[in-house]
């Protein structure tokens, strides 16, 4: 309750932004993303504010090169450079801002069992690697490029799912977030993200600094993992 | 009755039999005016410019794609059309070509199979372009890496699939022929023409077409839909002409993207969506001294009234009133802090409304555009941060955003006609740009 009532207060008070500054300029991307990039748990939009920079950096070059389709993104950061794109990224990411709390769906206790059994544990038989795997123990994000998975509302995860399914959501090859969510079943998805969206965010929501054991998968988007070649 | 209609068709076929051997010949001699800046290193580097300037890559390349390889979707009221691999890969690409098939399809609009080219493809601009410089063009594209990539068939409605009913279509409004320099104009003048007509294909998109995509500017000086756009006409006084702008802010718009909005009342605009591709893509690579051409041609261009009939009310004036009380408040609520109460603008984060030809032109696509997807103009050497405008299209309804699109199209002395929610439904599909 002390929570919710530190959360309210900090949106309400938030003045307006100077005029010739970076949070003016990233307006545009409030609208969906909320004020300072932190979209609440509802609806579709995913949270941006906290955010590891090389992660946003690499989505929104990824919504400008066509890996990732969501035709307003794309139509927003085409025509940006990187410069520009790395202070957007750099911007979102240094938002320490509180957590909305975790949304509360009706889910049969079966289906959330098997979620959490999936994040934390996987499934060696069909060779799912568990989430926090890469995602960090605290599935909080491994700085600079892993995301955090809390936070987050379900229909966004579900979503990101199918397009990882379909090819319409890329990442720079080899594409080990398409692997994972071809070998998953739709149920299984549903599993996943159903457990996922009902977290709290823990009390410090940044990404960690570095993988506590080398990730199960190579992945094209972590920069000093594809340099050493680490497994 | 009978013999009238006779008549009537014998009359018909004599007309057409008389423009087809009337038509002018084609011009195929003629130099291009010489470009005022600095001399190009070869003769590649020179074809490369005028590619750059001809906006031959950003249609030639999907997104993500290789450079000219082609397969770029571009939609048209005749259906999608897809750009060809323009590399030199001689299978899929233009390696196999000579140069007199490129000079071919540049100024004659002719495929090197014999085969009439849609009009999508600017060669009816294109066609004023020197044989030199065609040539330069051809060399340089020989130099780009060849990429293997077959092109993708276009997907027409019909009759327009029917690709030789093009030969018609040429006869009515086809005229090939180099750029003839007009001797009472300066050099920089007849440059800025030739560039503007012809290699950079400004009238591609700024001018009208008919209902069958022919270029109707003679009789009809409005600005032209492309890309769902409204591509402003740059002869009219209520729309984009810039007879009242300084030469100088006419090269800061092509270079940058962006002009004005650091102080009132000063001239001011930015490119958005097509417009904002062609900057960010060629315009600002120009030299500055091509670019100062074209600003003296542009600013030269006579002011022409359009003769397009005003759009009609489609509101009663009660329910105007009940539109303009509510665009106040929306306008209150989500614009003001950044435009201002009265339209005035707050430099330089954001332009003026009032008085703002963007926001009155007859046309209203735009500024329903701008307000569903908001946008940043191109983010350029000159502009490297720009500011944007925050889209509306999730958080407002159609009728919302007609009342405030309304709203600011009849408030501190604009006089522009309202717009109905039908009109930002129609704006809510198709791709974006």
């Amino acid at each position: 309750m002390a929570f919710l009532a530190t959360w309210t207060v900090a949106a309400a008070q938030s003045p307006s932004p100077p005029l010739d500054s970076i949070d003016q300029r990233l307006q545009p991307c409030m609208v969906c993303h909320g004020k300072e990039g932190r979209a609440t748990s509802e609806g579709y939009y995913p949270r941006i504010a906290g955010k590891p920079a090389g992660y946003l950096f690499n989505q929104l070059i990824n919504f400008r090169n066509g890996h990732r389709h969501f035709p307003m993104m794309t139509y927003l950061v085409e025509r940006q450079t990187d410069a520009y794109l790395q202070e957007m990224a750099d911007y979102f990411a240094g938002q320490d801002l509180p957590y909305p709390p975790p949304q509360a769906l009706n889910v049969p206790p079966a289906v959330l069992t098997r979620g959490k059994q999936l994040v934390m544990e996987g499934d060696a038989a069909q060779r799912i690697p568990a989430c926090r795997a890469c995602h960090g123990e605290r599935l909080v994000g491994v700085a600079p490029a892993v995301p955090s998975l809390l936070g987050l509302p379900r229909d966004y995860l579900m979503a990101q799912f199918g397009a990882w399914r379909n090819g319409t959501r890329r990442a720079t090859a080899p594409d080990c977030m398409a692997e994972v969510a071809k070998s998953l079943s739709p149920t299984d998805v549903n599993a996943v993200a159903s457990w996922l969206a009902t977290q709290p965010v823990p009390e410090n929501p940044k990404a960690d600094a570095a993988f506590a054991e080398p990730p199960p998968r190579k992945c094209g988007s972590i920069p000093e993992q594809a340099s050493t070649g680490a497994p | 009755m009978k013999k009238r209609v006779i008549a009537g068709v014998v009359l018909i076929a004599l007309l057409v039999v008389l423009i087809w051997f009337l038509r002018p010949g084609d011009v195929q001699t003629g130099e291009a005016p010489p470009p005022l800046g600095a001399a190009p290193a070869s003769e590649i580097e020179h074809g490369r410019a005028l590619v750059n300037l001809a906006d031959c890559q950003p249609c030639h390349t999907a997104r993500g794609g290789a450079p000219f390889a082609g397969g770029r979707a571009i939609p048209t009221p005749f259906g999608v059309f897809y750009s060809p691999n323009i590399t030199p890969d001689p299978e899929t690409g233009i390696g196999a070509w000579s140069a007199e098939d490129f000079w071919h399809a540049l100024h004659n609009g002719y495929s090197r199979d014999g085969r009439p080219l849609y009009p999508t493809f600017p060669y009816t601009n294109y066609t004023k372009i020197s044989r030199r410089d065609a040539l330069a063009m051809y060399e340089y594209l020989k130099t780009v890496p060849a990429v293997r990539q077959p092109r993708r068939e276009h997907e027409l409605r019909f009759p327009y699939d029917h690709r030789m009913l093009l030969i018609a279509w040429r006869r009515l409004f086809f005229r090939p022929g180099v750029f003839q320099p007009d001797p009472q104009q300066s050099p920089e003048w007849n440059r800025g023409a030739y560039l503007v007509q012809g290699v950079a294909n400004c009238s591609a998109c700024h001018e009208a077409r008919n209902a069958l995509g022919a270029i109707q500017s003679k009789t009809n000086p409005a600005g032209g839909l492309v890309l769902n756009w409204y591509a402003p006409s740059l002869t009219n006084p209520h729309e984009a002409s810039l007879r009242d702008w300084s030469e100088a802010d006419i090269v800061t718009l092509l270079q940058t993207g962006r002009v004005g909005m650091s102080a009132p009342g000063e001239p001011h605009a930015a490119t958005l969506g097509p417009m904002a591709e062609v900057v960010y893509e060629n315009l600002q690579h120009v030299d500055p001294a091509e670019l100062h051409a074209m600003a003296v041609y542009l600013k030269a261009l006579p002011d022409v009234e359009s003769s397009a009939r005003a759009r009609p009310m489609r509101i009663s004036s009660a329910g105007l009133e009940g539109t303009m009380k509510r665009g106040a408040k929306l306008y209150a609520d989500h614009c003001a802090r950044c435009h201002g109460d009265n339209g005035e603008g707050k430099p330089p984060a954001a332009p003026p409304l009032a008085g703002n030809r963007a926001v009155t032109m007859d046309s209203a696509v735009n500024p329903i555009r701008i307000v569903l997807y908001g946008g940043y103009p191109p983010g350029t050497a000159g502009n490297p941060r720009p500011f944007g405008m925050p889209p509306f299209s999730p958080t407002l309804t159609d009728t919302e955003i007609a009342a405030v699109v309304t709203y600011m199209r009849r408030s501190w002395n604009n006089n522009a006609s309202p717009v109905s929610s039908t009109e930002v439904a129609r704006n809510r599909t198709g791709p974006l740009w």
